[in-house]
């Protein structure tokens, strides 16, 4: 890196600043608690999470006296472990959480770098894309996607990709069109670096902070879309436990078990709540241009 | 507000619709489901000249580019098609489901901005005070919490629990106001039906604090770090050692600029308040066009569905426009 910024102490003292604040930490906290879950999940659950006991039907959990032995969480309208589905439901949300906005930095985010990069008529050509893309609102847009894909992890990451690219590709555009008048971008060129090596090693490592406290917050949006669409059939297929679904079927027994929609949206809640305060806590660290 | 400006707008406005109506009806006709199969499903006796005379009385023989020319020559002439499930005219399914919708989002909105401007305001003139720290707190609950749950949670304390306002439906049978414009709060008002207009308010509100939540906490959030910009400029130190009193400081000289930010993401954040629409009328069972568009994916009534999407496009872009509009309202200095 010819004019780089960042080096190891300025990486550290920043993982220091951020472990400063308590609502950052309590976010790092959730966060890898609900990772752990989702990774351990066969080893924490109780039950099968698709297997019930019709014989303990809607029994309430460790609050109530009626509650079965060994279901902490009591059990659904099929007799399966509460706390086991939720525990699994941890899986899809991460699983694609995470895919989608991995593969959303991909997409978006090379395009960014290279439209912001060599402008022209290719800038033009996906800005406009872009333009129009965002006409479509978002639920809408998923909802045709899904409704035509059909349930399943795969299609809904790639649906979730389809329009997540956006703002990455928004986002780094911008970065690259301010930081490559910079000094050490004509550095690079003067000592004759090519367009690619500049782009992806100069000019990324330096916007990189932004791209790392955009995808953490999109990251919440993302599942909170997941478990709109599994509430609404178009996510995962069935079988698959995951937290929209779940409160999905819970709907025609709210009256007799509360529980059944109340700790998958505790469990969605929860990750998002820590997504966002650890998104919040890291633009403050990493960005201090937007600290208010 | 140039004519050129209006003009280009416009012509956005077209290819929009143009590029929305094209991918819909490309999506939908890639989409693995048979509407026919969908239809005769269950149905004894089905023979082969059955399936092959409705496909044709529905036009799905003919090929992809024909299909598209009849559909985007029929919405230029008004007539979007005829539903193949419920056997009717989608221009009048549209139409009497979109006051429903309209309600719904028109009073989210309204008590979006009447809860979300004036603690955005207090949040800002008592920064970092217990009131603004927990104000903001709440905020960052709200947006971490998707809608449809806080719908069924607001369901099950006050319809299950305490029992005071009901789960589902815009009314009940037979207090429904004389119909005139389709919006029951404002057909109750006008032909002065006070029992019809008591039932749609305690239909509505439920919905309307799913719905409005999520904007109320954005449009807060954004309004409160753009007045803490303005706060702390020049002018407004100017107007108060003017002695002007400090509430006149804060909404005439600061409150009007900072809504320039907040109107550009209340905007933007309309297309989440149509998404969170189809949603919610899920959840309470409205009967508005988000139930109807939902339903007729898993029919694959593909008229409804492109009807459906084209309209709240066309919707989302009208706002944007009005946004264009409001800001040279709100700043003078803006124009196009």
């Amino acid at each position: 890196m010819v004019g780089g910024i960042k080096d190891e102490r300025g990486l550290k003292r920043n993982f220091l600043r951020l472990l400063r604040d308590p609502t950052t930490v309590f976010g790092l906290i959730v966060l890898i608690v609900v990772f752990l879950t989702a990774v351990f999940a066969p080893l924490l659950a109780s039950h099968d999470p698709g297997r019930g006991n019709l014989l303990f039907r809607l029994r309430p959990g460790f609050w109530s006296s009626l509650g079965a032995p060994g279901y902490l969480l009591g059990t659904d309208m099929l007799g399966r472990d509460m706390l086991t589905r939720v525990l699994y439901g941890s899986r899809v949300s991460l699983l694609v959480g995470f895919g989608a906005v991995l593969l959303s930095i991909l997409v978006g985010g090379t395009l960014g770098l290279c439209a912001g990069f060599f402008r022209g008529r290719f800038d033009d050509y996906i800005s406009r894309f872009v333009d129009w893309l965002m006409a479509f609102p978002l639920v809408l847009f998923l909802i045709l996607v899904m409704g035509v894909l059909g349930p399943g992890t795969w299609n809904l990451i790639f649906a979730l990709t389809l329009q997540g690219w956006i703002p990455f590709f928004r986002l780094l555009r911008a970065e690259v069109l301010s930081e490559r008048e910079k000094a050490y971008v004509e550095a690079a060129w003067a000592i004759g670096r090519n367009s690619w090596s500049i782009m992806f090693q100069e000019i990324l490592p330096n916007i990189m902070h932004t791209l790392i406290v955009l995808a953490t917050l999109r990251m919440g949006i993302v599942i909170i879309m997941e478990a709109t669409l599994s509430f609404l059939g178009l996510g995962v297929s069935p079988h698959v436990p995951a937290w929209g679904s779940m409160i999905s079927a819970s709907r025609g027994y709210m009256q007799i078990a509360w529980w059944l929609p109340v700790f998958p949206g505790l469990g969605i809640f929860f990750t998002v709540l820590s997504l966002n305060l650890l998104g919040e806590g890291l633009r403050d660290v990493l960005d201090p241009r937007l600290r208010k | 507000m140039s004519i050129r400006y209006l003009i280009r707008r416009f012509v956005f406005l077209i290819g929009v619709l143009m590029f929305i109506t094209l991918f819909t009806f490309l999506i939908l006709r890639i989409s693995p489901g048979d509407p026919v199969d969908l239809m005769l499903k269950g149905q004894q006796e089905i023979t082969h000249e059955d399936i092959k005379r409705m496909t044709e009385q529905l036009g799905l023989d003919k090929p992809f580019h024909i299909q598209l020319y009849v559909f985007a020559s029929g919405v230029v002439k008004g007539d979007l098609g005829y539903s193949f499930y419920m056997k009717r005219p989608v221009w009048d399914l549209i139409r009497e489901r979109m006051p429903a919708t309209l309600e719904l989002a028109l009073f989210a909105m309204l008590l979006s901005f009447a809860v979300g401007i004036p603690i955005g305001i207090i949040a800002s003139v008592k920064q970092n005070s217990l009131v603004d720290r927990l104000i903001m707190g709440l905020n960052f609950l709200g947006i971490s919490m998707p809608s449809f749950w806080f719908g069924i949670l607001l369901i099950m304390v006050f319809s299950v629990y305490l029992g005071v306002l009901p789960t589902m439906g815009r009314s009940v049978y037979g207090q429904y106001p004389t119909h005139i414009t389709g919006l029951l709060m404002l057909d109750s008002v006008l032909t002065l039906n006070g029992k019809a207009f008591v039932t749609a308010l305690r239909h509505l509100i439920l919905p309307c604090l799913a719905l409005g939540m999520g904007y109320s906490a954005i449009i807060s959030r954004i309004l409160r770090s753009s007045m803490l910009e303005i706060l702390s400029q020049e002018y407004i130190n100017v107007a108060r050692s003017k002695g002007l009193s400090s509430a006149r400081v804060v909404l005439r000289h600061a409150l009007r600029n900072a809504l320039i930010p907040m109107i550009t993401v209340a905007g933007l954040e309309a297309g989440s308040l149509i998404g969170g629409n189809i949603v919610i009328e899920t959840v309470f069972s409205w009967p508005g066009l988000g139930s109807l568009i939902i339903g007729s994916i898993f029919a694959r009534d593909y008229p409804v569905v492109q009807a459906g999407v084209i309209f709240f496009a066309l919707v989302f872009v009208l706002i944007n426009i009005l946004v264009d509009l409001a800001y040279t309202l709100v700043d003078p200095r803006i124009r196009w």
